[in-house]
């Protein structure tokens, strides 16, 4: 940008006006380098501490754990592409389903370590939503939307039913014990009577190894996403999301950069499958349905579209509710209220047992449209709003808290 | 192997992560090493948990509320609350009513969602966090299989709920995996002599099915039981999942010469395909002089409900029902019906008697070591749990009971009363040979 | 060729389905911009409203008989209806006919519900982005969705159409056919003639009357209507409730088809807004066509002939059709430009 600047405001000779912009900007520029390192290092000591963080809310078992990273890796892709374009897909799914797959047939077919399925995993996706994106992109707005449903609904179709030989169909694609396993046959590791389990190089991936291995590639993901965000790249999806037009009268293509935009978030997506896969050997068909579409699209927008941590916690927040609420049965809820006098411990029982256990549905719609209602921009909204209630109300500078900056989806 | 470790694990895994890229190189096996249990959830306490994992939402939420219901009644029988309910007709007497080895029995629930992914995490939850010593449950095939997988990888035994396929004790079967259900395969064997007696055997049948696994097996077994029985099938139709509207494949039905109409389907395709068959007149038309039929190969009293007076004279199996007069239906229609106002559905009995056995196996075991337990359920043999006398078969972990062939009733008495029994069909008609269904059961898992 | 005939039929009868419910989302959308994920759910609406009159008709009293007990100990029940005892045998026909007799009941009630929804909430949406329409209202869906489940469970509960329809008609001896090979149920066919009847008047009143012209000025240029000093958001509200009532009359209409159940909406919708985007978003005579057109090629590529040729294909037809179509015609089959494309 003020490079640009530069170019434009020279010819009217105004020197020092200039080098002052470029002041400006490069100490803006420092400014957000030191943000971002901060969230960086911010984000990565929540990540990693996760398991002693979330032990007040019975959240740090190893699967929950392992799903609020892989889910968030899903939604951070998903961002890229809806929170910077605007362009929103809602066949994401698809990919997420493709990396599972191609990360649990690596398994079958050639090793049991994890770096090949997920290197397996992220190229398949990614040339999937190639092919996908070259088709839907020549569509804009609820058409690109609905391209891509129908894309993701044929995939999730055709594997429940006719594709049987290659997904396994309503049973989910599993490991056997006859499974050719060719690599790890060629390094001479040993077959045994029960199944192998998915490994690092010799470290199990399961358990907190697992989730450890997918909060580093979370980390790195979001560092990733981070730079996207910030790079000229970057600058360019959000030009093409506030006015394509504009931006085609200047002579851009946007195209390819859509398409790469979508290429990148349909890799995150696959790495997201295949890390689902690695935690886990088992890929369903279900993983690719439109409600799993419309699941990080749920989160995206829950947490706050367009900014760069909200996805993650709305994923957080929805894995949530789906394994923590829906656990909760009467018993539960009493022991609950246990420190309430009894009367009162019945009352409030009654009260909140349509919220849990089989009602968490209805606490999740109900939070989708307290959400929507009265936070606009999603979580990182209220985020922002509390944060600014205690900066002082009238320093609102919304440009330089970038790291939480909130624009909703349009 | 080990999937699972106690939450010490969690700071050397962080030493380990520090290591960084050297250790990754190493073998991981001190971690594991650090744990003092003998197997996976070793109950220390006063008590033990139970898992219980049944679809709370979908399409399946009231079979999986009811299967809940059934699961509450046996713990409470197992702790010796209620009327004891089974535990006064079971043939085995090692439960006393005082929990199991001593323990109290308490239990955890989880959403399986009817979806595989889902299932397996709640079952995770379940056993990571809460401690569960066994998972039971589910309402469908696919996510029975596939918990199924997962507690054989993380050491637990697996008691099914409801599941049908010949793939869960067959191809997919497991160690630490264990069915009460009937199977498609029995389905077929236990409804041929029934249709025989009541269609002849010159008939040409007409299948539309589910396209998905279940459907298949279920659509693979009737054929091969009435093909032997001399019927034609003059073609057997896919069905996407969820179709609502059959009627664009129930119309190619009407002028295709067949006069029997099998319709493989379960849970809403089923209420949906029956209704809408009957709407185009199946139920009362005249094909080749002869009276057409449809046969419902797997029944279910509570989705049956749903299709109203639509399964009036259809055919189909069961795994039970409680019009059953033996003691132990008896028993155990009474004590639930005291305590939900209603009777019993199938998908609760076969969750009762599953939880039972496994209370059983783990007192007669005298150890909730996964190992000991599938030893003392292995070939075990009972009676007196509402299928007359049945196995536990060591070879493939299936329990092999009479089945039951129903029939939709002309004249319901209450709206419960959707379902009369035919016939009971003997275990000896349905057993076939272990390595019928392919499949190894691998060896037996205890997690730590 | 009657085979291909009764296909026909089956795609006109799926076909007005599928009008039916998207023609009041497009209704909603091409007036308010309003993208309402929420439709799925109103159709349920309507199939519940049809429930709740049979289980209202057929409330009985019950009386305990005490020389009978049931297998679960309590004493048998002799239930009567309480209309039957009432009415007697006209008890007993309103009863048969408690799905046509609900459509009195569901048009205020699905008129009172849209209303409420577009006052209550969908009204502070319109400016919104669609991103939060489509989150508000599928938010609002599902609570609909778990309010019906937790009064009425989650199984589907059969809706009986009356005794005299039934049965099916015999079309072949009317059309020169063979008696007996071109049967259609009766009810089907009713379905198929009052969605006909549905769309026909929504058109006319869209038409011909002044009310709909100033709906229909302010779908084409909303500020300008506003400008002309005409209160366009009272008359769109009005809207609101009438694509809620034709999505509760398709849902009444559908139960003898369809036994309800709290999830049905859901399986719609996706359906639904493929219909209406293939249809060109915000065209009336598109989402008409549109569910037509593919509620014929579902039929018939479902044929076995046409499955063995190409394996699964009944399982893909639908988006299939959506993607050749809007590849070829960029705002679907009569979309107009600019419409949701930003």
């Amino acid at each position: 940008m003020s490079q640009k600047l530069e170019k434009i405001k020279s010819p009217l000779d105004m020197e020092p006006l200039t080098i002052e912009v470029h002041d400006v900007e490069a100490s803006h520029r420092a400014k957000t380098a030191r943000n971002d390192l901060i969230l960086m290092v911010v984000f990565s000591a929540v990540v990693l501490g996760g398991p002693w963080i979330l032990a007040p809310f019975g959240a740090d078992y190893p699967d929950l754990l392992q799903r609020f990273c892989i889910f968030g890796i899903f939604a951070i892709g998903f961002n890229i592409m809806f929170g910077l374009t605007g362009y929103l897909s809602f066949g994401h799914a698809a990919f997420l389903g493709v990396g599972s797959y191609a990360a649990v047939w690596s398994f079958k077919l050639l090793t049991m370590n994890a770096v090949p399925a997920v290197i397996f995993g992220v190229l398949c996706a990614g040339l999937f939503s190639a092919a996908i994106g070259y088709i839907s992109l020549r569509r804009a707005g609820i058409y690109f939307s609905i391209l891509t449903l129908a894309f993701a609904q044929m995939s999730y179709n055709l594997a429940y039913s006719v594709l049987t030989p290659i997904t396994n169909g309503e049973t989910g694609l599993q490991l056997e014990l006859s499974d050719s396993r060719m690599l790890d046959a060629a390094m001479g590791i040993e077959r045994t009577s029960s199944l192998p389990v998915t490994n690092l190089f010799g470290m199990k991936m399961s358990g907190y190894e697992g989730f450890y291995f997918c909060a580093i590639i979370l980390i790195i993901a979001f560092y990733i996403s981070l730079r996207i965000f910030r790079s000229p790249f970057g600058m360019m999806l959000r030009g093409i999301k506030t006015n394509q037009n504009r931006m085609a009268y200047t002579g851009i293509n946007t195209r390819p950069y859509l398409l790469t935009a979508f290429v990148i978030s349909g890799m995150y997506a696959g790495l997201a499958g295949s890390l689902m896969a690695v935690t886990d050997p088992l890929a369903g068909a279900e993983r690719m349905q439109w409600t799993a579409s419309g699941e990080v699209v749920l989160m995206t927008i829950l947490g706050g579209a367009g900014t760069l941590i909200g996805p993650v916690i709305g994923a957080g927040v929805i894995k949530y509710f789906e394994n923590i609420f829906s656990a909760f049965n009467e018993d539960t809820l009493h022991a609950a209220y246990s420190f309430l006098p009894e009367g009162l411990a019945d009352f409030m029982t009654t009260i909140s047992h349509p919220f849990v256990g089989e009602g968490w549905h209805l606490t999740l719609g109900v939070l989708f449209m307290m959400i929507v209602i009265f936070l606009p921009g999603g979580l990182m909204e209220g985020a922002q709003r509390i944060a600014n209630l205690f900066s002082g109300a009238g320093k609102k500078s919304k440009a330089e808290s970038s790291a939480t900056d909130t624009q909703p989806a349009e | 192997m080990s999937l699972f470790d106690d939450k010490f694990s969690r700071r050397g895994v962080l030493k380990t992560g520090l290591v960084g890229a050297a250790a990754a190189t190493a073998p991981f096996h001190f971690v594991r090493g650090a744990s003092a249990a003998d197997y996976l959830n070793m109950p220390k306490g006063k008590s033990v948990t139970f898992g219980f994992n049944v679809p709370q939402t979908g399409a399946y939420a009231d079979e999986g509320a009811d299967e809940l219901r059934a699961y509450k009644l046996a713990v409470q029988h197992i702790n010796g609350e209620g009327d004891g309910g089974m535990l006064n007709t079971f043939s085995s007497k090692a439960l006393k009513g005082d929990g199991v080895n001593g323990k109290k029995v308490e239990f955890v629930t989880g959403d399986t969602q009817t979806k595989s992914d889902a299932a397996r995490a709640s079952a995770k939850r379940m056993i990571e966090k809460d401690g569960a010593i066994m998972i039971t449950g589910g309402s469908s095939s696919g996510v029975a299989i596939a918990v199924q997988g997962l507690c054989q990888e993380a050491g637990v035994i697996f008691m099914a709920g409801l599941t049908h396929s010949n793939d869960t004790t067959g191809k997919d079967k497991k160690a630490n995996g264990f069915r009460h259900f009937f199977n498609t395969e029995m389905t077929g064997a236990a409804l041929a002599p029934v249709l025989k007696n009541n269609f002849g055997t010159d008939r040409t049948a007409y299948h539309l099915t589910a396209d998905y696994t279940w459907g298949w097996s279920q659509e693979g077994s009737i054929k091969k039981y009435t093909e032997k029985l001399g019927w034609k099938t003059a073609a057997a139709v896919r069905t996407p999942l969820g179709a609502g509207d059959f009627s664009q494949y129930i119309t190619p039905v009407l002028n295709s010469g067949a006069d029997v109409l099998v319709l493989n389907h379960y849970g809403k395709d089923m209420v949906n395909s029956l209704t809408q068959a009957v709407q185009f007149g199946l139920r009362d038309k005249q094909v080749n002089g002869k009276d057409f039929a449809i046969v419902v190969p797997l029944y279910s009293r509570l989705m049956a409900q749903g299709a109203g007076k639509n399964v009036q004279g259809i055919y189909g199996s069961t795994g039970w029902h409680w019009s059953l007069t033996d003691e132990g239906s008896k028993a155990f229609v009474k004590s639930f019906g005291k305590a939900y106002g209603f009777p019993p559905s199938q998908a609760a009995h076969t969750c009762y008697v599953q939880a039972l056995l496994y209370a059983d196996a783990c007192q007669r075991a005298g150890s909730f070591a996964p190992c000991d337990v599938l030893k003392a359920l292995e070939g075990f043999k009972f009676d007196g749990m509402g299928n007359g006398p049945t196995e536990y078969r060591a070879e493939d972990h299936q329990c092999f009971k009479d089945v039951l062939v129903v029939k939709g009733k002309e004249n319901p008495t209450s709206k419960f009363d959707v379902l009369e029994v035919v016939e009971v069909t003997p275990r000896a008609q349905v057993e076939y040979p272990a390595d019928l269904l392919g499949g190894e059961l691998g060896s037996c898992n205890n997690g730590a | 060729m009657d085979a291909i005939l009764l296909q026909i039929l089956n795609g006109l009868d799926k076909g007005a389905a599928y009008a039916l419910i998207a023609l009041g989302l497009t209704l909603i959308f091409g007036t308010l911009g309003v993208v309402n994920f929420a439709h799925g759910a109103l159709f349920m609406l309507g199939a519940f409203c049809a429930v709740t009159v049979g289980k209202l008709l057929k409330y009985e009293t019950v009386k305990l008989d005490p020389t009978q007990t049931t297998p679960w100990g309590s004493p048998a029940e002799i239930r009567t209806p309480i209309v039957e005892e009432w009415f007697g045998d006209f008890g007993a026909l309103m009863i048969d006919y408690s799905v046509p007799f609900s459509i009195l009941f569901a048009i205020p009630i699905m008129l009172l519900l849209g209303v409420l929804m577009e006052r209550g909430l969908i009204r502070f949406f319109y400016k919104r982005p669609h991103a939060d329409q489509i989150l508000v209202t599928f938010g609002l869906a599902i609570v609909v969705q778990e309010i019906i489940k937790s009064q009425f469970g989650a199984n589907p509960i059969p809706q009986a159409a009356p005794a005299l329809l039934a049965g099916s008609a015999d079309l072949g001896a009317v059309l020169g056919f063979d008696p007996g090979t071109v049967v259609y149920p009766y009810w089907r066919i009713i379905y198929l003639l009052f969605s006909a009847l549905i769309i026909g008047i929504v058109f006319a009143f869209l038409q011909f009357t002044t009310y709909g012209m100033v709906v229909r000025a302010g779908m084409a240029d909303r500020e300008t209507v506003g400008l002309l000093g005409i209160n366009i958001q009272k008359r769109f509200t009005v809207v609101f409730g009438m694509a809620a009532v034709v999505a509760g009359l398709a849902g009444v209409m559908y139960t003898p088809i369809l036994p309800p159940d709290y999830h049905m909406g859901m399986d719609f919708l996706v359906l639904s807004f493929v219909v209406v985007v293939v249809g060109g978003m915000g065209s009336l005579p598109g989402a008409v066509a549109a569910g037509f057109l593919l509620g014929i090629l579902q039929s018939f590529a479902s044929m076995n002939e046409v499955k063995n040729i190409l394996p699964g294909i009944d399982q893909i037809i639908i988006y299939l059709i959506a993607v050749v179509i809007l590849l070829v015609r960029p705002r679907g089959l009569m979309g107009r430009k600019g419409v949701m494309e930003s």
